[in-house]
């Protein structure tokens, strides 16, 4: 992909805007107030010059702009703010920002090394299998981004609670029933999508007689530790252990997208 | 001048029995205010304080305190911006014992209503509960509770979230613990059972299996439950016990069972101590924006005596442009209308811009303690005197 300077003009805000959010929840952390609410504006600014971004590479391009595995990463960051926006501007949520923050800026920067925020990088694939695919597993893994988001705050509060810290009432989290409840609910949309985006991938790779590589088993390993998760939060599951397993299901996410790629992508 | 004064008394200066010989319910704190003519009578567990305005001060005074006469040691009284900032300050929670907390709002507003005040007192009332919101607000002054009992509901909401549908088993029924399920019940959770020395094992024990909080205060000399029992009965489910009572009637070895939280009275009382101090440091933030909404209050109440004397001399000035256009009429007959127009319109601004720079500068003196000889200054210069 080649540098463009809308582009451009637009990458910088959105990552200065993502930035001043992680610091902002930091400030949060620290003396609740302020330094939240601007840090909530941040990723909503940051979020829509984002968007304008996206909407410009998939202006410039004749089909689906985030085949690359640098694009996708683009893409996949966007998804995963889009979806901690859903609760993240409400206050006890601001201390998700911690988490998802300073990791979708640095997520945002690898993506623009690989040259993902640019134009003109068109994959041969068709548009129809791309949106399918790319767009369902990106969405899923962003919804298992945040369950793991989540779930890193209900063991943060846990311990809080177990460890009886008597701060714990002049700076409230969401409470532990409710994170448990939301990181459950995220992970029930998201496997579905990864499955129909794993499904559609492996339909491609049998009509091709493609072989399978890396990312395809890893990818499909993660979706077993997912569907784990769910299968086992039906019989009752909750609390600490499947916040544990959620972040062994996100460690996946994580070798997925950024350990093994590169074969995948080529 | 109207002047604003207070007499009253509260926790920092009255012990409550004294405070007790003046509290007065709505309908004494109404015929109160009705009796001292333009007043409001504030009467909360912690304080009696009677508000009036009047242009005799020291009458207002005298007619209040002889109302709280049988404190008279312990009575203060305060005029003007003091009585103003005094009420912003109790509005806010400053004054409180108790920093922040929030019931002194709604008491500051009803006493409001039930009392019979004059346009300043009502202005001092509502800018006082203006600056009551606003520092709840922007502060977080009185988000965390501030007795055991609260603090035990406000960890329930730390483990459950909405506590509507929660369940609560209540073992003995102790003070504390009774505010602490009044506490729990006034969130949405319901007292499923209350348990005594003469319920049975086995209904204790199916109680607890449902329950979602537990709320100890028995006088039990050994464990009312222990680990192995709660284990059976929870199988890793949330549970949240509070212990109240000493010594302890819950197993300590509880809080290390998977998805249970057990505190007893000396972390709860560790926990509001930290939320109180975490209190008073927001209350430095909050005493600032007390102080800048009453130095709003005096700017504004320092104007009433400017503003009369701006209103005389502008009609002073129009007035005199009046006549003098009515002397040249002979003249301006011979203008047509758009030349008249442009001469009143030109008379206008002279006019104006002659004002401008007293105008503003009288409203700047009118903040300052001098405000009042400006404006007497004024109306001696243009003999605006007899339009006083």
């Amino acid at each position: 992909m080649r540098r463009s300077t809308l582009a451009e003009l637009l990458f910088w805000p959105a990552l200065l805007l993502y930035g001043e959010a992680a610091f902002g929840y930091l400030g949060d952390a620290r003396r609740p107030g302020r330094a939240g609410r601007a840090a909530t504006w941040g990723v909503r600014l940051g979020w829509i010059v984002q968007t304008a971004l996206l909407g410009v590479q998939a202006v410039r391009e004749d089909g689906f702009p985030w085949g690359t595995w640098a694009a996708s990463l683009n893409l996949f960051v966007w998804l995963v703010v889009g979806t901690y926006l859903i609760w993240g501007c409400r206050r006890p949520y601001r201390l998700l920002g911690l988490v998802v923050m300073p990791l979708a800026a640095v997520l945002l920067v690898v993506a623009r090394a690989g040259g993902g925020t640019g134009v003109g990088g068109r994959s041969h694939y068709s548009n129809l299998f791309l949106v399918l695919h790319v767009g369902l597993v990106l969405a899923a893994f962003a919804g298992f981004t945040l369950a793991a988001s989540l779930s890193v705050l209900y063991l943060w509060q846990e311990r809080r609670l177990k460890h009886r810290a008597t701060t714990i009432l002049r700076r409230p989290a969401p409470s532990l029933a409710v994170l448990d409840r939301l990181a459950g609910r995220t992970v029930l949309v998201s496997v579905p999508a990864l499955t129909l985006g794993i499904g559609v991938g492996v339909a491609r790779l049998l009509a091709r007689g493609e072989r399978m590589d890396a990312v395809i088993v890893t990818s499909c390993l993660t979706w077993a530790v997912w569907t784990g998760y769910l299968a086992l939060r039906a019989t009752g599951w909750s609390g600490r252990r499947a916040a544990y397993l959620a972040l062994a299901g996100f460690a996946l996410v994580a070798v997925v997208r950024l350990a093994l790629p590169a074969t995948h992508f080529a | 001048m109207t002047h604003l004064v207070l007499v009253g008394t509260s926790h920092h200066h009255a012990p409550v029995e004294l405070r007790e010989r003046v509290a007065f319910d709505p309908d004494e704190a109404h015929a109160i205010a009705e009796r001292l003519g333009a007043a409001v009578c504030l009467s909360t567990c912690n304080r009696t304080e009677l508000y009036l305005e009047a242009e005799d001060a020291e009458d207002a005074e005298r007619r209040a305190a002889e109302v709280l006469a049988e404190l008279e040691p312990a009575l203060y009284r305060l005029r003007d911006q003091a009585g103003a900032l005094h009420l912003f300050r109790v509005a806010a929670g400053l004054d409180s014992l108790v920093p922040g907390e929030g019931e002194i709002l709604g008491q500051v507003r009803a006493a409001h209503e039930a009392g019979t005040p004059g346009p300043l007192l009502d202005r001092v009332f509502r800018h006082a509960l203006h600056a009551g919101r606003k520092v709840r607000a922007q502060t977080a002054i009185g988000e965390s509770p501030a007795s055991v009992s609260s603090a035990a509901a406000a960890l329930a909401e730390q483990v459950f979230g909405d506590l509507a549908g929660c369940e609560i088993l209540l073992l003995g029924a102790g003070k504390v613990s009774g505010q602490a399920a009044r506490n729990l019940r006034t969130r949405g959770a319901r007292i499923s059972f209350v348990a005594d020395s003469k319920t049975g094992r086995t209904r204790l024990e199916e109680e607890l299996a449902r329950a979602d909080v537990v709320v100890s205060s028995t006088s039990a000399s050994g464990y009312v439950l222990d680990a192995p029992t709660v284990e059976r009965m929870r199988h890793g489910r949330r549970l949240l016990l509070i212990d109240l009572a000493v010594p302890r009637d819950l197993d300590p070895a509880i809080h290390e069972l998977e998805g249970c939280y057990l505190y007893d009275i000396d972390d709860l009382e560790a926990i509001v101590a930290e939320t109180l101090s975490g209190r008073r440091s927001e209350a430095e933030r909050a005493e600032s924006i007390v102080a800048a909404e009453a130095e709003k209050f005096h700017e504004w109440q320092a104007s009433l005596d400017i503003v009369p004397a701006i209103a005389s001399l502008r009609a002073r000035a129009e007035e005199i442009r009046e006549q003098e256009l009515a002397k040249a009429e002979s003249m301006l007959e011979r203008l047509d209308e758009s030349q008249r127009r442009a001469v009143e319109s030109i008379t206008t601004q002279i006019v104006n811009k002659l004002l401008h720079m007293p105008t503003i500068r009288l409203k700047q003196a009118a903040a300052a303690a001098d405000g009042v000889f400006y404006a007497d200054a004024v109306r001696h210069l243009f003999g605006l005197e007899d339009e006083r």
